[in-house]
Order: C-alpha cells, then structure tokens, then sequence
C-alpha cells in the first residue's frame, strides 16, 4: 500500500498541471500583498468608516499579516476547491483517458486499494496546498507586513462587529483553521473522486464538481426557513467556512476579548463532524461503485 | 502437460448485447494459444475477463489451477499483459514507467535490472525519454518490456501487432517464438493479422459473436487435405459451370471465383480433367493459410464449418 501511494504522488509530482494550483496560489497572494502594500490604508479607511468615532485603532497597525492572511483566505479558500478537483477530479478518469487504468487494474492490487491511494494521494496534495498557502499568506505577509493584534470584521445577522485579537493569541488560530479547511477541502477531493470513476477524462469530474460545489454554494447562502431546516444542514458547502470560527473570540459581559476562547466550539465541533461524515460517505461510495465497474476503456 | 489456463462457458452481457456466450477453452503450459475472431466476436471482452477488468455474467476462469475471482492478486502476480495499445504515462520517461509498473507487481526493481529490460527491447538508449517522444512501435516495444519486466510464467497479448511496421510485426513475431522456445513462457494471443498466428502459435481457438467456432492444434486445423486451390482461366464462369458437371461439383466454393475446397495432392488430377474440358487454364493457387479457414468459418452463412464433411 506504501509502495502504491509513493507511486501515486511520484505520477502526481511529475505532472505540469500539480504545479498549476501552486503557482496560481502564490500569484493570488503575491497581488493582495502588492495590493495592500500599496493602497491597504484606503481600505481601511472605507471599512472602519461606519465606527471611527467609537473605534480607536491606528490603521498603519491594523494591516499586519495576520490581517492579510485572514483577507486572502476569506477570498482563496472559495477558489481552492477548483485547484483541488483539478488533481482530484484526474485520479480515475486520468488513468482511463491515458488508457493506463486497464494496465494498472491488471497488476496484483486490488481496486479497494487503488481508491484508498487515490484518495490520500489528492488529501496529501490537499495538504500541501493548504501549507503552500499559509507560507505565502501567513509567512509572507508576516514578513512583509509584521505582526500586530488582529482586527476581525464579522456579520452577524443584521449588524456587524469588530473583534479584536490579541498577537500572542492568533497564530494557534491559524494553525486550527488550516487543520478545519484541510477536512473541508478533503470533502471536495473526496467528490471529485467519485466523479473521476464514471468519465473516461477529466474535463467532466473537474466540470461537475465546480457545478455541484457553485450549487450547493448558493443554496447554502438562501435564506429561507425551510431551506434552513431541511437543506442547509446536509449540505457539505454549509460548513466549508467553518475554519472563520476559530477567529469568532468569545467575550466576557463587558464586551472584553477572552484570550484563547472560541465563541461557538460545539458548532465548529458538529461541523468537522459532518464534513468527516461526507468524506467516509464518498469514499465508500466511491469503493463501491469502482469494485463494480468494468473497465472498457 | 497442465492447463494454465481453463475457462468453462464463460458469458458477458453487456445491458442488451452478448459479447461472450457460453465460451469455454483451454491453454496448456508453454502453449502459443491463438485468440482469433472478426472484429467484435468477443476477443477483448475474453482477454479483459481473463485480466479482471471485466466481471463474467456467468461461468468460471481458472488460472495456474486456481479461480481467478478468489486468487486475483495471486494470479495476476504471475501474468503479464498487453492489452490493446501500449497506453503508458506520457509525461514519464520509459525508465520511469518501467520502475512503476514493475513495483506494482510486487517486484523488488533495480536500475540494473530495469535497464537489461530495456535494453533487450532495444530502448536501452531512450531509457530517460519522455514516452510522449516515442514512435507507436517503440511504445510497443516498452510496453512488452513492463509486461515481461516481472518474469511472468504467462503473457497475454491482445492485437500486440497493431500500428507496427513490417519491421516491428517481424521482430514481435521473433520475440513471441523466443518467448515459448527459450524461456518456456505460456502465451495467449489475439491478432487481426491471421497470418502472424499461423507462424507462432501451436494451439488456436476461432470465436464468432462470442462462441466458439473450432479450438485445435494449428497444424491439424491447416491439413493440407484443407487447401484452398484458386484457379484462373479465360472464361472462369464456364469453367465452372463445366467442373459443376464433374466430380469437381463437391469441391466448389461460392462466390464469382473459381475456388475448390480439397486436398492439395489432387491439384495435378484438376489441371488435367480442366484440360480434357478444353479449359484455358492461366494461372492456379493453393494455399491453407489460417486466414482462408477463418473466413471461410465467419463468413459463411449459419457459420459452418466447412471442414466438418
């Protein structure tokens, strides 16, 4: 099985499109840094301008790199999805468009085998995108922006709050909240898996995933009570951003920060949870339908 | 001599259409088997059932004496396979995918090793080319060399011979022979180029819309008292309609040519009653290629064998 997966991510290493979703990654980061290097005061100016008269913070401070981390996830990991299916969405229907799959299922492994590879070989590649990104995003703009406490705009049903965290108390977030969407993500790689058995390219799975991700996106954003009930709780797009959680810091009856709190622990915890069970539910799936299937390509 | 291969009334329906009905055959140790068929008669399908790409609807493989559904990774250990084309990972140098596919066969691989395998299909030179680089005969030529990398006792070949040049069919049919000859390899094959079959293989089976038409030795199967003779005169509808008329009646093969199904030592006794029939005779032909037997077997109607009388 080792000897399997060191294959998979050797195949993996060597092909141009890997590098595709890096590059892309750093370019992204690299243009919100020009961005807010350049013209970040502005910015702030405009969000900051509904409470500049109850609010003091000096703005130079406010954009510090864990502030642009916090902006450049709250934009990327939307997108990441697509750099996710662009490799996951390849595991099977890849094999099957170069015509390797027929060779490889007539080598002494068995089919459950080659779809648990698959699969971890796109969670590692999940993985190192995600730590791709908190090298560009949280490294980089740390070293080009430096630390500072964090500032945090939320919405909150109809009104919108500030949190202010603390320097010493938010790189343990950040770590959590790679860790939340590298499950999240997975959830993604797992679907494109399942896609990539029933297409002979890859162009489809890649094609339906962004689809049912851009779908379950907007019903996950209707806010309808029934659709509230009965849809959103089941859909995995409902827990994609979960990972904000970790930045939602609880405070005391004064209104005052608590260090190392998180707001709503329970919900972050239901929400892995779910995301865990979709990941399980598509791989079985996956195992399944593949253990079944004839291979005519 | 043992079977390495038994397959007992094998069957896959696929939604609407039978592509193997009811198939049953046998390759013994250190055979050549031909796997021969029209397009569409169910080679494929076989040979990916025999390769667990494909699931039987009904009957049973038994491979090295063992079931294929219960011993798959066992059984698949000791086989090597060209299904087809040789599709191999283009963005990777043949080095590389020979190391690859050799590993998935549970082998322990070396550069050493891997290099004489490539080197004894002539591609020791472009071990470190990218395979997108090469020609359809050299990814012939590689992909043999992943399916034998792993010394399998048994080598399945489906249409190895496709896409090669004259040159490349010369040296696969050399190395097919090498194969049985020098290393005591089991071989089943499946070519459209029948002829290739006559030369290599010892045991063949011909199937038609998925059953089995005849399975034999080849040298039974091509007796000379099975000759195809081929005669051209100046008028060959009235030389026919003349042998009609003779004992020659019996031996006459449809069509607009003047063909006779008969042994090839009566060819002296022809020319000289179409003589005596003031037939103008310009040229004659015999020949019991395989490849006139297996038209003569799917192309006739109700697909009978014209050899059974």
């Amino acid at each position: 099985m080792l000897t399997l997966l060191r294959i998979e991510l050797f195949k993996i290493s060597r092909r141009p499109r890997t590098y595709i979703a890096f590059a892309a990654i750093a370019a992204i980061v690299f243009i919100f840094q020009f961005a807010f290097k350049a013209d970040g005061e502005n910015y702030m100016n405009l969000m900051l301008q509904s409470v500049k008269d109850t609010f003091e913070f000096e703005k130079v401070r406010a954009i510090n790199g864990y502030f642009m981390c916090y902006i450049i996830l709250n934009t990327l990991l939307i997108q990441v999805p697509i750099l996710v299916a662009l490799i996951a969405a390849d595991s099977i229907s890849g094999e099957a468009n170069m015509g390797t799959l027929r060779l490889l299922i007539s080598k002494p492994i068995s089919r459950t085998q080659l779809i648990l590879v698959k699969f971890a070989a796109a969670t590692i590649f999940t993985i190192l995108l995600l730590l791709w990104m908190a090298i560009t995003s949280l490294v980089f703009s740390l070293l080009i922006f430096g630390a500072d406490d964090m500032l945090i705009f939320r919405s909150k049903g109809d009104e919108s709050q500030i949190l202010l965290i603390s320097r010493d108390d938010v790189i343990w977030r950040y770590l959590a909240a790679f860790a939340y969407a590298t499950v999240a993500l997975t959830v993604i790689a797992a679907l494109s898996l399942f896609l990539s058995i029933f297409a002979e390219n890859s162009i489809g799975p890649i094609i339906a995933t962004v689809c049912i991700v851009i779908v379950c996106t907007i019903i996950s954003n209707i806010n309808v009570p029934i659709i509230d009930k009965n849809v959103k709780p089941f859909l995995f797009t409902s827990y994609l951003v979960g990972w904000k959680g970790f930045f939602y810091i609880a405070t005391d009856s004064e209104g005052i920060p608590i260090k190392g709190s998180i707001e709503n622990w329970p919900a972050i915890r239901n929400s892995l949870g779910i995301l865990l069970l979709h990941i399980g539910g598509l791989v079985a799936a996956s195992v399944i339908v593949f253990k079944k299937k004839d291979i005519l390509s | 001599m043992s079977s390495i291969i038994s397959v007992s009334n094998l069957s896959k329906q696929f939604k609407d259409t039978s592509a193997v009905n009811g198939l049953s055959f046998t390759v013994n140790e250190g055979d050549v088997y031909g796997f021969l068929g029209q397009n569409g008669a169910g080679k494929s399908t076989t040979i990916r059932m025999l390769l667990s790409l494909v699931a039987p609807t009904r009957g049973e493989i038994n491979i090295f004496g063992k079931k294929l559904s219960t011993h798959r990774s066992e059984i698949l250990r000791r086989v090597g396979a060209v299904i087809e084309k040789p599709d191999l990972y283009k963005y990777l140098s043949a080095y590389d995918n020979l190391s690859i596919f050799a590993r998935l066969s549970g082998m322990k691989v070396t550069r050493q090793l891997l290099m004489k395998q490539l080197q004894m299909v002539g591609l020791g030179e472009r071990a470190d080319s990218k395979v997108r680089t090469f020609s359809q005969g050299m990814k012939q030529r590689l992909g043999i060399a992943v399916a034998l990398v792993h010394d399998p006792a048994l080598i399945i070949l489906d249409e190895p011979t496709n896409g090669l040049d004259p040159q490349g069919i010369a040296d696969m049919r050399n190395l097919i022979v090498r194969l049985r000859s020098e290393l005591g390899k089991t071989v089943l094959i499946s070519s459209h180029l029948l002829s290739e079959i006559e030369v290599i293989a010892n045991r063949m089976i011909i199937i038609h819309k998925g059953q089995k038409m005849v399975e034999g030795n080849v040298a039974e199967l091509l007796d000379p008292a099975h000759s195809l003779i081929q005669v051209e005169t100046n008028d060959n509808e009235t030389a026919k309609e003349k042998l009609k008329q003779t004992q020659w009646a019996a031996y006459l093969q449809e069509g607009s040519q003047l063909r006779l199904m008969m042994n090839k030592d009566a060819v002296p006794r022809l020319i000289n009653d179409l003589v005596a029939l003031n037939v103008q005779l310009l040229s004659i032909n015999s020949s019991h290629s395989l490849e006139n037997y297996f038209l003569s077997l799917t192309t006739l109607p109700g697909n009978v064998d014209p050899f059974a009388n």
